[in-house]
């Protein structure tokens, strides 16, 4: 059973909840969770954003959950570090 | 997850608290020079009988009230539905599961519950001094006097209010809402010569 350990989505989300609020958010969904949010285009009611979540055992499921729960969409999956668990147990 | 849901509903009550404070001191002056418009027909006519004058006020007080749930219902959700749809269309995804859907749902409620409750309570609070005179309390002055000076204080504090939020003078703002009251009352007064 693999383990994601990185993840760097392309999302694009309303201006409404906030780059912050919208990080916290993501960031509360696990204890050990890091969420880097990167804006990289505006306009007049949506932002593009590259988001990059490290932990040790990232749940995708539960982020894509949350992140359209926020009126966001997943538009793709840039990057992906996982590893398996004879790694992890080592 | 459920703190981070109750913060997201937070940032949109945020946003349409604006648009319901808005409503709320429209039509909570709509309801207030209403009152005072009728509580100075009745004082001008010359009129005593407080069963009347209540049932009359109250009257105008539930079409305000019902005028201002509806009209603000109807018209916030139209906005909140064209927002939801352009947002949809912006970000090419169905919102109404989301916390944006579930807004255009229930926002709206409460915007109309403020414009409808505003004009009510307030009404309900100018004609306090009549109720009072009914259960038999009797004051220095006559029951509509009371009423109509209870009125103009709530003006003039809507006023002071408002140069509150628009970070002016409180004072100066209370005094022209307070004018546009005596303004009222004194047309009122006037017009009734004619009659």
């Amino acid at each position: 059973m693999s383990k994601t350990l990185r993840l760097v989505l392309d999302v694009l989300k309303p201006h409404q909840p906030n780059a912050l609020d919208f990080s916290s958010v993501l960031a509360n969904l696990g204890a050990d969770y890091r969420v880097k949010l990167t804006v990289t285009e505006v306009d007049k009611n949506t932002e593009n954003t590259m988001i990059t979540i490290e932990g040790a055992d990232i749940q995708f499921d539960e982020i894509k959950e949350a992140i359209e729960k926020m009126g966001a969409s997943v538009h793709s999956i840039d990057e992906v570090e996982v590893c398996g668990t004879e790694l992890t147990s080592n | 997850m459920i703190l981070n849901n109750q913060k997201i509903v937070v940032v949109h009550v945020l946003r349409a608290w604006n648009i319901a404070r808005r409503y709320m001191v429209t039509n909570g002056f709509d309801g207030a020079l209403t009152m005072l418009g009728m509580l100075t027909g009745f004082y001008a006519s010359g009129m005593t009988d407080l069963y009347v004058a209540i049932t009359a006020c109250l009257g105008a007080a539930t079409a305000l009230f019902i005028s201002g749930v509806s009209s603000a219902y109807l018209s916030e959700k139209a906005e909140r539905e064209q927002e939801l749809r352009e947002l949809e269309q912006a970000l090419v995804v169905d919102l109404r599961d989301s916390d944006y859907g579930q807004a255009s749902r229930y926002l709206p409620i409460f915007v109309a519950l403020v414009n409808g409750l505003s004009p009510l309570l307030l009404s309900l609070f100018i004609l306090s001094p009549l109720y009072l005179a009914k259960l038999g309390y009797s004051f220095l002055f006559s029951p509509f006097i009371n009423a109509i000076i209870l009125g103009l204080i709530c003006i003039f504090l809507f006023g002071v209010f408002l140069g509150k939020i628009g970070n002016t003078f409180w004072l100066w703002s209370g005094l022209r809402t307070l004018i546009i009251a005596i303004a009222t009352v004194a047309i009122i007064l006037f017009l009734e010569r004619f009659i």
